[in-house]
């Protein structure tokens, strides 16, 4: 408790500068990586952010010093061309995507182990804590870090602030993008930089190998919660910096423990809890949802079945056994038992002793369903020329969906008829 | 003696990997063979951690469960989630990797494992962390053993199941109507390639794995256009990145495992531009020859 208060006060001077550090960083990975991820790239930030790992060590060896802007110049120099690298691979080659994003992320990436380790055995001493680079430092960032890495995250924003409306046009329709006369080759080009910078400066709270959850995962999050982009990156930033602040407090009290992969534990059961639970979108209430309808579904075939079989024999008065109804309708045992007893619940059968009984509520649903179907074989005969022996399957699914209205604007345009394209009457109210 | 021994390593593992990358760049899979291979590391953590020492079969199932535990939660993120397919693997191997690199750092002092060593992992200890019997006999270094044991297993496997790998890669509906199981196929090859990345993961690292997963199928896919021939190229391609990673790192005093990715580029790089199969070269001499061709039918 004593620990919390400390962190979140901000007094110590230090603990605000990694509590500001991390919100831009985490920050402007989340705005970038909303807009990759809507333009279904990215997996190229994870490449980026392997690639960015020789441009450091190349820097350093230039440099023999480490001076943060030109590990940052090196960074960008070479994650840039690993974007280019995967462009020309895919462009000039059968070689898919998938394999040149790969390739270009393990072979970049082992170039700048050689190198790293070349540095290492060199006994040269400033390059000391240049393997931060490797898992981060976000609890451990100091004043210089926070405004180098500060320019870069509010002139990355600041960008995306001023394109706004062009990278969204970009994001959801490339060819709309093009049709409207924007430069889209151009665009698409800032956004590369884009994401090239917000990885730069993203790898320094949380490392190489997790700087591809800070780019995906807060946007997929975000992503199950709204269909509206202003609302997508606005969640989106909130996940990123709520797991970046957490994520350095954790590892502020207990000093062992790594920030980055704090941060992306975190990051990754907000997403979680948004996969599951998020309203609409979420596993749970589509699962739910599509149990519900099945449900639906059910119910009226029993209904419809109990309707055929009055028909059959004209009289809707009279009991149906179990067998009587597996014979006219194939079931599901255990789900015709389960939804027998809801509809009685309901109050669309009775139950005697002989069997089940339509109550006057059932009668009317077994009617409108049985309706339907017939219009709507009626409609596809006459409407879409479709042969009389080809139209009972889609009868079977749409009788379900047809809403009230629909099914007034049926029978107006088919002028009310008396008979099915099978000859079976009709059943009005 | 030490040279042939990491050499041997080398091969060993880049061939495995290699081979099973043929089915996985063909699948458009080659991105799962990343995320497995950075998501097995909570299994090896717990396998250490629960069995005490660094049995290999421990390491080898934990490794594994985790590896099909990967495919199994990206398709669910995919299919029940409708997650899109790259973010549903982006976010599922950074969370487990995350998960077990925590778990080093809880177990830190108890497990013999640290972060540099996952990432790219040590192979110029291969021929010092030898296997001796307890008869007390000398059989060599432990890793040889290992690769070489899973190197038998995935040749058994491209061999009993080579038809079955070969249909459900290509043609899938097709093997489905023969009845052949695209899903239990697709599962075995997933636990293999997790197998062996685990196999792998002490000389090579994680990150590495996919280098010698990636990198030497793809060359080999630019210079022919036959599966078999494939397969052979991806061998001979997989000694060369071992020599010659082996060479590189001696000469500029670096991690072997870094230079033999680096090396890997290099001999896809050559493919690329040089490579008959759609290199660089023929693709511009075919067309020179087309322009040619049409300015003289002119």
């Amino acid at each position: 408790m004593e620990a919390f208060v400390e962190f979140f006060s901000l007094r110590d001077p230090n603990i605000r500068y990694v509590v500001l550090g991390t919100i831009l960083l985490t920050a402007s990975s989340a705005v970038v990586g909303t807009f990759t991820f809507l333009q279904k790239k990215s997996l190229v930030g994870d490449a980026v952010a392997h690639a960015v790992l020789p441009g450091v060590c190349l820097a350093f060896l230039l440099a023999e010093s480490k001076n943060p802007l030109l590990l940052i110049v090196g960074a960008f120099v070479t994650g840039w061309l690993s974007l280019v690298v995967i462009d020309t691979i895919t462009r000039n080659s059968k070689i898919k995507e998938d394999t040149a994003i790969g390739l270009v992320l393990s072979v970049f990436f082992g170039v700048g182990i050689l190198l790293l380790t070349n540095i290492q055995h060199s006994g040269n001493a400033a390059q000391s804590g240049l393997d931060s680079f490797l898992f981060g430092k976000a609890a451990a960032l100091l004043p210089n870090d926070v405004r180098a890495f500060g320019i870069l995250a509010v002139l990355l924003l600041a960008v995306v602030g001023l394109l706004y409306k062009e990278f969204k046009i970009l994001a959801f329709d490339k060819n709309y993008a093009a049709i409207l006369g924007l430069p889209v080759r151009a665009l698409e080009l800032t956004l590369t930089t884009l994401t090239v910078l917000a990885v730069v400066v993203g790898i320094q709270a949380v490392g190489v190998v997790l700087m591809a959850a800070m780019l995906i995962t807060p946007a997929a999050a975000a992503r199950f919660w709204t269909d509206r982009l202003s609302i997508m990156l606005i969640l989106a930033t909130t996940f990123g910096v709520i797991s970046g602040v957490t994520g350095s407090f954790i590892s502020y009290t207990a000093t062992a423990m790594p920030t980055g992969p704090w941060v992306v534990v975190i990051i990754s059961i907000i997403a979680g809890i948004s996969f599951f639970f998020a309203p609409r979108k979420g596993i749970f209430f589509r699962v739910r949802r599509q149990m519900n309808n099945r449900r639906m579904i059910l119910d009226e075939n029993i209904l419809k079945t109990f309707f055929n079989l009055g028909e059959n024999d004209h009289s809707f008065k009279e009991a149906r056994s179990w067998d009587q109804l597996l014979v006219e309708r194939h079931f599901v045992p255990r789900r015709l038992r389960n939804g027998l007893a809801r509809l009685r619940r309901q109050g669309f059968l009775e139950r005697q002793s002989a069997g089940w009984v339509l109550t006057q509520a059932g009668f009317e649903k077994g009617k409108r369903t049985v309706r339907l179907h017939r219009l709507w074989e009626l409609y596809l005969t006459q409407y879409l020329r479709i042969a009389p022996d080809h139209v009972h399957e889609d009868a079977e699914t749409i009788e379900h969906v047809i809403t009230p209205e629909l099914e007034q604007k049926l029978q107006e345009k088919l002028g009310f008829p008396e008979v099915d394209p099978h000859q079976s009457e009709i059943p009005y109210r | 003696m030490e040279a042939f021994w990491i050499i041997l390593t080398g091969t060993l593992v880049a061939t495995s990997c290699g081979l099973l990358g043929n089915y996985l760049i063909l699948r458009r899979m080659a991105m799962m063979g990343d995320a497995i291979s950075h998501a097995v590391l909570p299994g090896i953590v717990l396998a250490f951690f629960l069995t005490g020492t660094r049995d290999t079969i421990a390491m080898l199932i934990g490794a594994g469960l985790l590896g099909v535990l990967t495919t199994f939660i990206i398709d669910f993120l995919h299919k029940r989630g409708k997650l899109q397919a790259d973010a549903s693997i982006g976010v599922t191997f950074t969370s487990l990797f995350a998960i077990g690199i925590i778990l080093i750092s809880a177990f830190a002092g108890q497990v013999d494992l640290d972060q540099d060593c996952v990432l790219y992992g040590e192979i110029a200890y291969v021929p010092i962390d030898l296997w001796i019997s307890n008869g007390g006999t000398i059989l060599g270094p432990r890793a040889i053993w290992i690769s070489g044991g899973v190197l038998i297993l995935v040749l058994l496997l491209i061999s009993l199941g080579y038809k079955e790998l070969y249909l459900t890669t290509f043609d899938p509906s097709y093997a489905g109507v023969v009845g052949i199981s695209v899903g239990l196929w697709q599962a075995l090859l997933m636990g293999a390639v997790s197998m062996t990345t685990v196999a792998s993961f002490e000389s090579v690292g994680a990150i590495l794995v996919v280098a010698f997963l990636i990198a030497p199928p793809a060359t080999a896919y630019l210079l022919t256009t036959r599966f078999r021939t494939m397969l052979w190229l991806t061998v001979g391609i997989a000694f060369l990145t071992s020599t010659g990673g082996y060479v590189l790192a001696v000469a500029i005093d670096g991690s072997i495992a870094g230079a033999m990715a680096t090396i890997a580029g290099i001999l896809f790089a050559i493919a690329f531009v040089f490579g008959p199969e759609g290199g660089l070269m023929s693709r511009r001499k075919k067309q020179a020859t087309l322009e040619e061709s049409t300015v003289s039918a002119a």
